[in-house]
């Protein structure tokens, strides 16, 4: 009898992680499925606000809509699909721009000695400090000086600059044996067929972390597009979705953008699960 | 640090700097140098002509009561976001990365959120706690508690904080995850072999380990408290109701683009500059690390 | 195929000298070894011949040409490195093929060079594995091998061996040499192990302190050790050196303890000296001849096919006496031994250098 009702008690013990755990996922989880939830009803039904539990019937009507028309049942909006393909534009050219900007300027840096290098280095170094919010002004007035205001370059050139990236492949650059680098001499590669050949090819994983985390963080911007689009076809997702929403009055076209926020949130989610092992390496490497 | 081996071309290095360095030099050096320059000067009401004023725009912003308001709101705002984010992740990494059944899939559940925007996190919580559409908003009113985030301006606090930890969580939780598996199994082992329990455990062995972690998360969520939050309150509360989820990055966007205030708004920016800059400085023992001994 | 002179080869870092005027001559397909302790300099000689460390002063040439100015590249030269340093993501073939293809050597060749050195180093079954799937001495085959079908002037290698286990380092000994006789080419090899040494060389180039001691066939090297340097490196236990003293007419040379070895030649011209004495552990005998020394035994180690005696003379200096066969002796027996006639080599007990034979 003592034994049964131990043995019972452990196994509540036990259960205390998994029932701590599952609240967790389930605060996580239970907004997105709202949301899903929403994008399947019409904006009457979620504006009275007894949004049922299980989906309703308006899927394809909310989504059909918000991807390709500019205007639900009380305003007019972006369409998804003009604003996806701006996100979309934005959140590659940043990747994969501040990976190859990084992974040049590292280049430069591991493998070559030359008048002011520490200070270049440096200089790449300092941006790490200050993030763009805190220059925003300024560097606002310089892209409209530079006539750049609702173009993609004025949205994503001046987030181009990237001292972790940088940081990130030195330090790998610098685990690169001397003597592969000799080897390489030896067979007659000089410095750009190197980089071709072995430097890009064995930082590969690397560059896959690094195009995850910057994917994102490029998809994620907020106060500069914010600055820096005027335009409707210029309009990324994550601004568009608050611009539709504007007060938060209850007289909204909800089930619109409960679908553009689930189609908002579907390309970074899909990017960070299915490369989940080497962002989760990347990210904690690169602040190592 | 650097290699023994090295190529010997002039001009190669320059080139492949070129880009970061045109970037940076336009985009960063220069304006951050005319946030300084404005800082400093006053423009008349045409902006033809500016004075140089020593430090009158810092005088005006930092004696104003509703800036001093503001940092105050920011601090509450960041501390809480950081203390909130970090305790749950903890909680959850630790319980994640004990020997339990289906630990590999509560991990991917719990990653995933770093995806999202600030801005969308904010967006999903209206979703539930606006007091009009929001299941939860309303079921507060219904049990008599008069809850409207849009007028209350406590509420609003609460409800910027609780978006914003949400999305942090699985940052933080990525980073405790990491460093809990860097923590040697034998040290665990032996410690369990000495005879202590599993809280005990925690205190003595894990969480004095995982202190480099936290240490290192602190600053992270702080910067992030600081500024990526623009598009939670952004999307949330504009910074009301009245100025109460107003923080210091809000002010220098409502200062500087809507109400056109560049002497005053470059002045919060240095103010803010210089925090990071300490942030960072703080940080610097482990930054310094990666830059000497990488 | 090529001859390779080093002449007054200087190497400076900064004020510190590593090498301080190197001269030698590698004959057109010989094998040269360069051997010496840890930080003498070999590798930053055979680097300054590789052209990976520029040369601060005197000439290098190769073939004729003198290829100080030239790059590693141009100067028709293959390395084989210590870690290999095979490229990781790429397969065996490519290791070996990419040097011809940035030489922009035609397809169907690269693919005839590349079997036919496979085939001379087994390497067939492995050309599609990546070097993280092949055991240690298959990568060191595949480093080879990417020097072998270079067909260089040239090979040099930086202590190819050393990441070897010990039984695997001498079957890639006995390999290399094989190799070389086979091909014929011109190698400067790096070592610090004399048994490589002595069994790869054609000439050894013992190098202490960025100066070389000695350049000789390994035979030389053994038999007469130019300076006391050389003399303790080579030799395994390595020479005893003891302080003696030629008696007044130079007939025989005093022994630390008070034994006199009368000498084969006297040497008049040395009379009274102070000299360093060596004597090779294996040229010492248990014997009560005239001019023994008595020895009191502290330690005898029976390795087999040897048997090795540490001892001490009276006066408190250590002896080494390696004999054939068992151990005849136990630790604190009293022992006389004597050296073999002629087995004597006497040194400069101020310079080191090994003084001249007697007239
Ligand atoms: N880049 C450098 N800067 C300064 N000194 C150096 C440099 N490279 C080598 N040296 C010095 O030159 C000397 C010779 O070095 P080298 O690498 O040639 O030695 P080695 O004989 O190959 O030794 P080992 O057997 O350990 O490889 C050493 O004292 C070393 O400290
Ligand atoms: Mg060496």
């Amino acid at each position: 009898m003592t034994t049964l009702s131990q043995s019972g008690g452990r196994r509540l013990i036990d259960l205390v992680p998994h029932i701590v755990l599952i609240v967790g996922v389930l605060i996580f989880a239970f907004p997105i499925y709202v949301t899903l939830i929403g994008s399947t009803w019409d904006s009457a039904t979620i504006g009275r606000g007894n949004l049922p539990l299980t989906p309703g019937g308006e899927a394809l009507v909310n989504y059909g809509q918000a991807w390709s028309e500019s205007h639900g049942a009380r305003a007019s909006y972006t369409p998804v699909r003009v604003m996806l393909l701006n996100s979309l534009v934005m959140a590659l050219t940043i990747a994969l721009g501040k990976i190859a900007i990084s992974i040049i300027s590292a280049y430069a840096v591991a493998f070559f000695r030359f008048p002011f290098r520490m200070a270049f280095f440096w200089m790449i170094f300092i941006t790490l400090m200050l993030p763009v919010e805190v220059r925003i002004i300024p560097t606002y007035k310089v892209v409209a000086d530079l006539g750049l205001i609702d173009s993609y370059a004025g949205l994503t050139i001046p987030l181009i600059a990237s001292a972790t990236a940088t940081l990130l492949f030195r330090q790998f650059f610098l685990t690169i044996p001397d003597e592969l680098v000799e080897a390489a001499k030896i067979d007659g590669a000089g410095a750009l067929r190197f980089f071709v050949d072995v430097v890009l090819p064995l930082s590969k994983t690397n560059i896959a972390a690094l195009f995850v985390i910057l994917f994102i963080y490029g998809w994620n911007q907020y106060l500069w597009p914010l600055l820096i689009t005027n335009s409707a076809d210029m309009e990324t997702i994550v601004i568009g979705i608050t611009k539709m929403i504007g007060t938060g009055e209850a007289a909204n076209d909800w089930n619109l953008i409960m679908a553009t926020t689930v189609l908002a949130m579907l390309p970074p989610i899909a990017v960070v699960v299915l490369m989940q092992r080497w962002f989760v390496k990347g990210l904690v490497d690169s602040e190592k | 640090m650097q290699r023994r081996v090295i190529f010997d071309n002039k001009l190669l290095p320059y080139l492949l700097l070129a880009p970061q360095v045109a970037v940076t030099l336009v985009f960063f050096i220069w304006p951050a140098a005319q946030a300084i320059w404005q800082s400093v000067h006053i423009q008349d009401a045409f902006g033809l002509r500016s004075e140089f004023v020593w430090f009158e725009n810092f005088q005006v912003v930092l004696s104003d009561p509703n800036y001093v308001g503001t940092v105050k709101t920011t601090a509450i705002f960041s501390v809480a976001v950081t203390a909130l984010s970090l305790g749950v992740a903890l909680l959850l990494a630790v319980l994640a990365d004990s020997k339990i059944k289906g630990a590999r899939a509560y991990k991917t559940l719990l990653i995933w959120p770093y995806a999202l925007a600030p801005a969308v996190a904010a967006v999903l919580w209206m979703f539930i706690f606006n007091p009009e559409i929001g299941s939860l908003g309303r079921l507060l009113n219904r049990l008599g508690y008069d809850w409207d985030y849009r007028l209350n301006g406590d509420q609003a606090l609460t409800m910027v904080v609780l978006a914003a930890s949400w999305k942090q969580v699985s940052y933080n939780f990525i980073f405790f995850l990491a460093g809990l598996q860097a923590i040697p199994r034998s040290v665990m082992e032996a410690a369990s072999i000495d005879g202590a329990g599993p809280a005990r455990r925690f205190w003595s062995i894990t969480f004095p380990l995982l202190s480099p972690t936290t240490f290192f998360l602190l600053v992270v969520d702080m910067v992030y408290a600081f500024f990526e939050t623009f598009g939670t309150i952004h999307a949330l509360t504009q910074g009301g109701p009245g100025k109460a989820t107003e923080t210091l990055i809000f002010r220098v966007y409502q200062d500087g683009v809507v109400n056109n205030d560049l002497g005053g708004s470059s002045a919060q920016s240095v103010i803010l500059m210089v925090i990071v800059i300490a942030l960072t400085a703080v940080q610097f023992r482990f930054v310094e690390r990666k830059v000497h001994y990488a | 195929m090529a001859t390779v002179d080093i002449r007054n080869v200087r190497k400076s870092y900064g004020q510190v000298e590593a090498i301080k005027g190197i001269d030698v001559a590698v004959r057109d397909g010989e094998f040269l070894v360069l051997l010496g302790p840890s930080g003498c300099g070999k590798s930053t000689l055979l680097r300054m011949v590789a052209g990976l460390e520029s040369i601060t002063g005197g000439e290098i040439a190769i073939g004729g040409r003198v290829v100080n100015e030239l790059d590693p590249k141009d100067r028709d030269i293959a390395m084989v490195f210590q870690n290999y340093a095979l490229y990781p993501h790429m397969t065996v073939f490519d290791n070996m093929a990419y040097g011809l293809k940035i030489r922009g050597i035609p397809k169907p060749e690269i693919q005839t060079r590349v079997a036919k050195a496979a085939e001379i180093l087994e390497l067939g079954r492995f050309l599609d594995r990546r070097p993280s799937q092949l055991s240690g001495g298959q990568r060191q085959r595949v480093a080879m091998g990417r020097a072998i079908v270079r067909e260089p002037s040239a090979f040099l290698f930086d202590e190819p061996l050393s990441n070897l286990d010990a039984k695997l380092r001498t079957q890639m000994r006995v390999e290399i040499k094989r190799l070389q006789d086979r091909l014929g080419i011109t190698s400067l090899y790096v070592t610090h192990d004399q048994v490589e040494a002595m069994t790869l060389a054609d000439r050894i180039l013992v190098m202490n302190h960025g100066v070389a001691e000695q350049i000789g066939t390994p035979l030389e090297v053994y038999q007469r050790p130019e300076s006391l340097f050389v003399a303790g490196f080579i030799g395994s236990p390595p020479m005893n050196v003891l302080d003696a003293r030629f008696d007044a007419d130079g007939r025989a040379v005093a022994m630390p303890g008070g034994a006199v070895l009368p000498l084969d030649r006297p040497r008049p011209a040395d009379a009274g000296r102070a000299v360093k004495l060596g004597i090779r552990p294996e040229h010492l005998a248990l014997d009560a001849a005239p001019g023994a020394s008595s020895i009191l035994v502290e330690l005898v180690e029976a390795l087999g096919a040897d048997t090795v005696v540490y001892g001490r003379l009276p006066d408190g200096e250590s002896l080494v006496i390696r004999m054939a066969g068992l151990p005849s002796c136990r630790e604190g027996d009293r022992l006389a031994v004597a050296p073999q006639p002629g087995a004597l080599h006497f040194f400069d007990a101020t310079t080191g250098r090994r003084l001249g034979e007697a007239a």
